[in-house]
């Protein structure tokens, strides 16, 4: 089985984590992916650099857990996600998932669920450096309730 | 028995290291979030109840009636923030 999940201090390519995934797969007619990037803005403030910390181990653990999940709820082939960790700059892309299925609609709800399931149960956090020194970004009730639109109870927030 | 504990993030900060091996009675982890409570006023700072703490056994999201065994992880981080 493919490796689905990578955590990485270094960039990712979108169009060859793409090609990976699909790997000569003639099933395949939908690809979904989402990428998230770090805002120069946030709580109102400017944000100049961002760190992020993980809890090796168990992120990839937990991501796994994700993608069986993913694949159990939805028609899909496979999922892919990486995410990155470390100093990151405005700009710079921290997150993706990417979803095969036969039709779009199934890839499209299972990227969406799995960054929301990401989102409050994977083991990362974000350190803010803004003009007023550094802070920890607090996690968000609007995050818990975008997983529980499918039907998890989060409480992460 | 002996019990990794492991902090992240704001919580790590605050007790002023990632990971420490204790040597604990404890058999849930409320038991050991107790014993660390009376470890150092650092600890009981970072880890006291009703902060947003959240916790981990064996790298398995958990609450704290978890049970306990030897040479297991254990994990305190506040809420998560990825993605």
């Amino acid at each position: 089985m493919p490796v689905r999940v990578l955590i990485t201090t270094g960039d990712f390519n979108l169009a060859d984590e793409i090609e990976t995934l699909r790997a000569s797969d003639k099933r395949i007619g939908a690809v979904c992916s989402f990428i998230g990037t770090v805002r120069d803005r946030n709580d109102g403030q400017n944000v100049s650099s961002m760190e992020l910390e993980h809890y090796p181990g168990m992120t990839e653990k937990s991501i796994e857990a994700m993608i069986d999940e993913a694949m159990k709820r939805f028609d899909i082939f496979g999922a892919r996600v990486v995410h990155r960790v470390g100093l990151l700059q405005p700009l710079d892309q921290v997150v993706m998932v990417a979803v095969t299925s036969s039709h779009r609609g199934e890839s499209f709800k299972a990227c969406e669920f799995l960054m929301d399931y990401l989102k409050t149960q994977a083991p990362f956090w974000k350190k803010e450096q803004t003009a007023e020194g550094a802070r920890w970004v607090d996690a968000r009730v609007t995050d818990d309730a975008a997983l529980a639109r499918w039907g998890i109870q989060a409480g992460n927030a | 028995m002996k019990v990794t504990v492991k902090y992240f993030a704001s919580i790590r900060e605050a007790i002023g290291q990632g990971s420490e091996l204790r040597e604990t009675a404890a058999s849930t982890l409320s038991a050991l979030r107790d014993e660390l409570l009376a470890a150092s006023p650092a600890h009981a700072g970072a880890l006291a109840r009703g902060k947003a703490v959240r916790m981990a056994l064996d790298q398995v999201m958990s609450d704290e009636s978890a049970v306990l065994r030897d040479g297991c992880e254990v994990a305190f981080f506040p809420p998560v923030t990825g993605g």
